[in-house]
């Protein structure tokens, strides 16, 4: 019986190996393509394996990373200024709505509620944001309009509702007025649930082009994601941000399959390294606190 | 949830009262974004039935009445474009709950913590990466001369395929980049889930001499229902909406397969930003909205038929 137990054991364990192994794949193809010298990827194709170790595809690349340097730095703007904000806005909306007796509680859930089940469609929002609020080529456009996300308001509603109303009774006979309450009580005792709408709003910004390739003509202000989705389509992007004019007899022989694959990992390699420490907050997310209006 | 609350603090009632003003102006910002950006573009729905054109504004425009939804009713997309909404979407639902399923069901069969906390965070990595990154990968996989999926089919002998001019592939290329993506993160609501099935209920199968796959059926499963149902009903409530990312950037917009690729949301994107035609863009935004609102209308109160705990409202 026990042996058995272990054989089984052994078995499932094989078992996700090979389907990480699977799960991984796609990484270890794309690492070492941009690891491999042209010469070979044109030879042989991608390989999981590197035949030779070639490092040029990122010399190439750090040989003038202007536009790359400038894309992180506008995207890590915007994410972390959206984040901030987004993540206090809710959490005010939140608090509001987790307060007993409040007058048109329910108005409120179902006026927030009502946006997740229908929605004005992509023309008119575009039309708000670039022909009446002029949102289009400035950085706001990554930051104000998509500042209230209902469901996580309902999350962090839920969440609120989590501590004792002892504590506010108390607070408000010692004489605290509401704000705060909110600010004094209620922001600290929920960090792990702020950390966690926090997060997801983060991950969601980084990872955000659309926003670029629909209101952004400006090159100074595309996002790290969009540069990279422009890099797909023309890989002469990368000679036009790395080289002067003068410069272009140079750079018709550009190795362009490796560079393409060295420009996602530089693009995706310090997010991937990151996140998964935060692994903790992004189940707890999906599993803390059921969404009911 | 109606169970009122005694209002045994009778003398400081009004205090509560300017607490409750308080509250209203700590929401208010947030109540102001929503009806600026949601609430606003909801009447900017009007602009389906006119001729909008941007030096004439909104208001300035001309009314055309039905005329955009007809153009679009009458054209070929629109049979293409709503079967291959409904189509892919139901194969992406049925894949990634089954495929979510049976990873949350097998992880739970591991006993060493270690190993499902690593499995479990290999697993979810995908769920990081923009779908940017991932059409990278997929370059990667199915370049027509240097992908690997090309290397390894010759290696059988077969000729090479130029998967990015080859729409019949598309369906499977798609629904695999979707499960690889959502199977992480999907498969940990159902192990959560599972974590709290009563293990009395094991112990039971145990004595009566069950073995693993028994107790999977006869356990696990029927315990699961009610999630699994929930879920799925949720998912059909929204499969008029496609995941724009995977069907934009994986095909890397490529002409050649919209007969299979081309879904409601990218033809809503390129009528309004290559063909600029503002009128049949919105019209189709407007139709997309209006049956994914019936939708969820309908598919909540099924919910709440099955389940009444977990209808959405």
């Amino acid at each position: 019986m026990k042996k058995q137990k272990l054989l089984n054991q052994a078995i499932f364990n094989l078992l996700f190996i090979f389907v990480c192994m699977l799960v991984i794949i796609p990484f270890v193809l794309v690492v070492s393509a941009s690891l491999s010298s042209e010469k070979d990827i044109v030879e042989y194709g991608y390989q999981i394996i590197p035949k030779n170790l070639d490092l040029s595809a990122y010399r190439y690349i750090f040989k003038n990373p202007k536009s790359i340097i400038n894309a992180y730095k506008i995207t890590f703007l915007f994410s972390v200024i959206y984040t901030f904000l987004s993540t206090l806005l809710m959490s005010m909306l939140a608090h509001m709505l987790s307060k007993r007796n409040l007058k048109g509680k329910s108005f409120f859930a179902f006026y927030i509620y009502f946006t997740m089940l229908f929605s004005g469609g992509l023309v008119p929002t575009y039309i708000l944001n670039t022909q009446m609020l002029h949102l289009d080529d400035t950085i706001w456009i990554y930051i104000v309009p998509s500042l209230i996300t209902p469901w996580y308001v309902f999350l962090l509603r839920t969440f609120f509702q989590g501590i004792p109303y002892e504590i506010n009774e108390a607070a408000v006979v010692d004489g605290a007025n509401e704000y705060t309450i909110f600010l004094k009580i209620v922001l600290p005792l929920s960090k792990p649930a702020l950390a966690t709408v926090a997060l997801f709003m983060f991950l969601g910004k980084w990872n955000d082009w659309y926003t670029s390739m629909l209101y952004i003509n400006d090159e100074s202000l595309i996002s790290l994601q969009y540069l990279l989705q422009r890099i797909m389509q023309n890989i002469k992007l990368i000679q036009e941000a790395s080289y002067d004019t003068s410069m272009l007899a140079e750079t018709t022989e550009i190795p362009s399959e490796t560079v393409r694959m060295a420009m996602a990992i530089v693009v995706a390699g310090p997010a991937l390294v990151v996140f998964p420490f935060f692994q903790k907050y992004f189940v707890k997310g999906l599993t803390v606190g059921s969404v009911k209006g | 949830m109606n169970i009122k609350t005694p209002s045994v603090v009778r003398p400081k009632q009004a205090f509560y009262k300017s607490n409750n003003f308080q509250a209203y102006t700590i929401g208010a910002i947030p109540l102001l974004l929503i009806f600026i950006f949601n609430y606003l573009p909801m009447f900017g729905v009007i602009i389906a039935f006119k001729d909008y054109r941007f030096d004439k504004g909104i208001f300035g425009s001309e009314w055309v009445g039905l005329d955009n939804f007809k153009m679009f009713v009458s054209s070929n997309d629109f049979t293409r474009i709503t079967i291959n909404t409904l189509y892919l979407n139901a194969i992406f639902i049925a894949a990634g709950i089954i495929s979510a399923l049976i990873v949350a069901i097998l992880l739970y069969e591991i006993k060493s913590r270690n190993a499902t906390k690593v499995y479990q965070t290999l697993l979810i990595t995908p769920h990081f990466l923009s779908w940017v990154v991932v059409s990278y990968m997929a370059y990667a996989f199915l370049h027509p001369s240097y992908g690997l999926v090309n290397s390894v089919i010759g290696m059988f002998g077969a000729e090479p395929v130029d998967w990015y001019s080859k729409p019949e592939a598309w369906p499977l290329i798609l629904t695999i980049a979707s499960v690889w993506k959502h199977v992480g993160m999907d498969s940990v609501i159902y192990y959560a889930s599972m974590m709290g099935i009563d293990n009395s209920l094991y112990e039971v199968a145990d004595i009566e001499g069950a073995n693993a796959w028994q107790k999977t059926r006869y356990v696990t499963l029927p315990s699961l229902v009610p999630l699994i149902s929930v879920l799925t009903i949720l998912k059909i409530g929204s499969i008029f909406r496609a995941d724009f990312g995977l069907f934009y950037q994986l095909t890397r917009d490529i002409g050649a397969l919209y007969d299979a690729t081309d879904v409601i949301d990218t033809y809503i994107f390129r009528t309004m930003r290559v063909v600029g035609d503002m009128g049949v863009s919105s019209a189709v935004g407007l139709m997309q909205s209006l049956v994914g609102f019936v939708l969820v209308m309908l598919t909540n109160y099924v919910s709440k038929k099955i389940e009444p705990d977990n209808a959405l409202f």
